[in-house]
């Protein structure tokens, strides 16, 4: 906000304060109660349920200093300082699995998040209604198919037999489960989460290009510019804060890589390039039970997602003046 | 002569076509390429499962590709399916958990977004910082684990259904369409003696109706496929919803039953085929009659909190 709009927008703050001087007293703490009891009392439910499944396993991140047993509770464990933290940054292990974590969420991001935006254009592009109609409803499908199911088709249509093996052997491939390969993970992943949600993701873009002004292409044309230039000068500049906030989320997210769908589909042989940070967490804290050590993988895993959406929200402002807050 | 009217009356009937250039020519027709091909490799393998499912388990065997219709129909894999006990304490148990699970979630939701819509409170701001934060920062699993284990929830079914009671990017949701509701509706009812209850339910959810059916939908479908909770928080085999059941059978390759042929048959193709179609299709015949209200329910705004 440059200093101008600043002084305008302090002036007019001003000028409300004089023609209506109840919005700018702030109600006392008393007054707010009494008028708006039945509200809070409503919400308590509400309330109580964030106090408790969120804020409470935050709480719960104290285990992470702690040499934490069951029996003794979190009020009667040990302290142990950053012993959980140390033992992690200096296990063989760690190296692997923010490696991996990286170089997955890094490989979604190049190729998995373009991939709705053009689906979006191409759809938008479709003379006949009914033909974008049926192939928004195709698309659309593989949403609701659960993690389960998909990773099952998957493995189904990639075994010694699947249909895809057979079909790249044709193009002299070596046949061979394909999940069991280290080296197919990556792809696999990436392609069956394209293959996934590509159609849901595009939703989101196509309400965007609905509201970009249509006579701004029609200005367009009249200037003489091609599809691809319309592209260019109109359609990516109306997009591009849809873009930004879902970028913005994505690199938020891409700490938390889809782990439900890395258990179901890793196997010990491909662990060395599919075992990310959360399902390592899942691993040494579900089944081997160390609770202290795993809470400490966990937190450094959301701390780094949470520095990943606030830098990444204050460098898109700085670059484009839009972000999430 | 009558005749030269005729094509000239045909000739004026003919809609107004627009000239295209070839590059544009070429554009429309490539891209109408591009879609169906992105349609036929969602479907095609889609199809294969429905398509494998009701042939018959010898040919589905020795097949090597993508079938495009059955072969040799039978429904002796669908049979197979419906006996097997799993199954069906399956299916009932995620029928139970879908059921009072979105129950819960459109309550607590509707709630939630009802106060957080509000303007001219005190504590409504903070409320609303408290929930968005929980967005882009969160305890993780072990914590949370050890919370629903505190409450003594886990080896219970309502551990799938308390424990994600609501979800914070529905509520908001919830909440930017609420806010939409010119005040003065409330205010109004609120004059003629209505509590906020009855303001909620009787007002602002029945103008809000498009919303709640996506968010509906969305709790529904996230109940239906969810099988992560259900692993960490039961025990017992008979708790188990379909989408874990369905784990140990296509990714774990249990076989179910034991004995003769029917042993044979459950660790068959078809019989993996067949018992996937059970657990999605009724999920997917839910979802075109709402399609047109999904745009409502990602709207970019309401991310934005």
């Amino acid at each position: 906000m440059s200093a101008r709009t600043k002084a305008i927008a302090k002036s007019n703050k001003a000028v409300a304060k004089e023609i209506r001087p109840e919005l700018s007293k702030s109600l006392s703490w008393k007054t707010d109660w009494r008028r708006n009891k039945g509200l809070y009392f409503l919400f308590l439910p509400v309330l109580l349920w964030y106090l408790i499944f969120q804020y409470g396993p935050m709480c719960g991140l104290l285990i992470s200093f702690q040499n934490y047993k069951p029996v003794k509770g979190i009020f009667g464990s040990p302290w142990v300082g950053l012993k959980n933290f140390k033992d992690f940054f200096t296990n063989p292990f760690f190296r692997r699995v923010l490696v991996n974590t990286i170089r997955i969420s890094v490989t979604n991001l190049i190729f998995s998040f373009p991939m709705p935006i053009i689906l979006a254009l191409l759809i938008s592009e479709l003379r006949s209604k009914t033909y974008s109609r049926i192939i928004q409803t195709v698309t659309y499908i593989p949403h609701f198919i659960s993690i389960v199911v998909i990773v099952s088709i998957l493995m189904d249509l990639t075994n010694r037999n699947g249909a895809i093996t057979n079909f790249l052997v044709h193009f002299g491939f070596t046949r061979t489960t394909m999940l069991n390969e280290p080296k197919y993970f990556l792809p696999l992943y990436i392609i069956s989460g394209i293959w996934q949600n590509i159609g849901w993701n595009s939703i989101i873009y196509l309400s965007a290009l609905l509201s970009i002004d249509a006579q701004l292409y029609e200005a367009a044309k009249i200037d003489g510019a091609g599809k691809f230039r319309q592209l260019i000068s109109v359609t990516l500049p109306g997009l591009l804060p849809t873009i930004i906030v879902m970028l913005i989320l994505q690199v938020g997210k891409s700490f938390n890589v889809g782990y439900e769908k890395i258990i179901l589909m890793y196997n010990p042989l491909t662990y060395e390039v599919a075992d990310v940070i959360s399902s390592y967490v899942y691993r040494e804290g579900l089944i081997n039970m160390n609770w202290s050590y795993s809470a400490a993988v966990g937190l450094f895993n959301s701390a780094v997602s949470f520095a990943l959406v606030w830098a990444t929200n204050k460098f898109s402002k700085k670059v484009s003046g839009s972000g999430l807050w | 002569m009558d005749r030269a009217i005729r094509n000239e009356i045909k000739e004026l009937k003919k809609p107004v076509k627009v000239r295209r250039t070839v590059g544009e020519q070429v554009f429309f027709a490539v891209d109408i390429v591009l879609c169906t091909l992105l349609a036929l490799a969602i479907l095609l393998p889609l199809l294969n499962i429905a398509f494998k499912s009701f042939s018959d388990p010898y040919d589905v065997m020795a097949s090597t590709g993508l079938y495009l219709w059955p072969h040799n129909p039978t429904i002796q894999a669908y049979k197979l399916v419906f006996k097997n006990p799993n199954i069906l304490t399956g299916y009932m148990n995620t029928i139970f958990v879908v059921v009072c699970g979105t129950v819960l979630n459109i309550l607590l939701s509707l709630i939630g977004a009802y106060v957080l819509s509000r303007k001219g409170t005190k504590l409504v701001k903070f409320f609303t910082l408290m929930i968005v934060f929980t967005m882009y920062f969160q305890g993780g699993t072990i914590p949370f684990y050890l919370v629903v284990q505190a409450l003594h929830l886990t080896g219970s079914r309502w551990s799938l259904i308390i424990p994600v009671g609501i979800n914070t990017f529905n509520l908001i949701v919830m909440r930017t369409a609420m806010a939409s509701v010119p005040d003065s509706l409330p205010e109004s009812a609120m004059i003629d003696g209505a509590g906020h209850v009855r303001i909620l339910f009787s007002i602002m959810a029945p103008l809000t109706k498009a919303t709640v059916a996506v968010i509906t939908l969305y709790y529904a479908v996230s109940h239906w496929n969810s099988w992560f909770n259900a692993m960490i928080f039961l025990h017992k085999k008979n708790q188990y919803p379909l989408q874990l059941i369905l784990r140990e059978i296509l990714i774990q390759d249990e076989t179910v039953t034991a004995g003769g042929m029917d042993a044979l048959m459950t660790s068959s193709d078809t019989f993996k085929y067949a018992t996937i179609m059970v657990a999605t299709v009724p999920i997917l015949c839910i979802y075109p009659f709402l399609q047109r209200y999904f745009v409502k329910g990602v709207m970019v705004g309401a991310v934005k909190g």
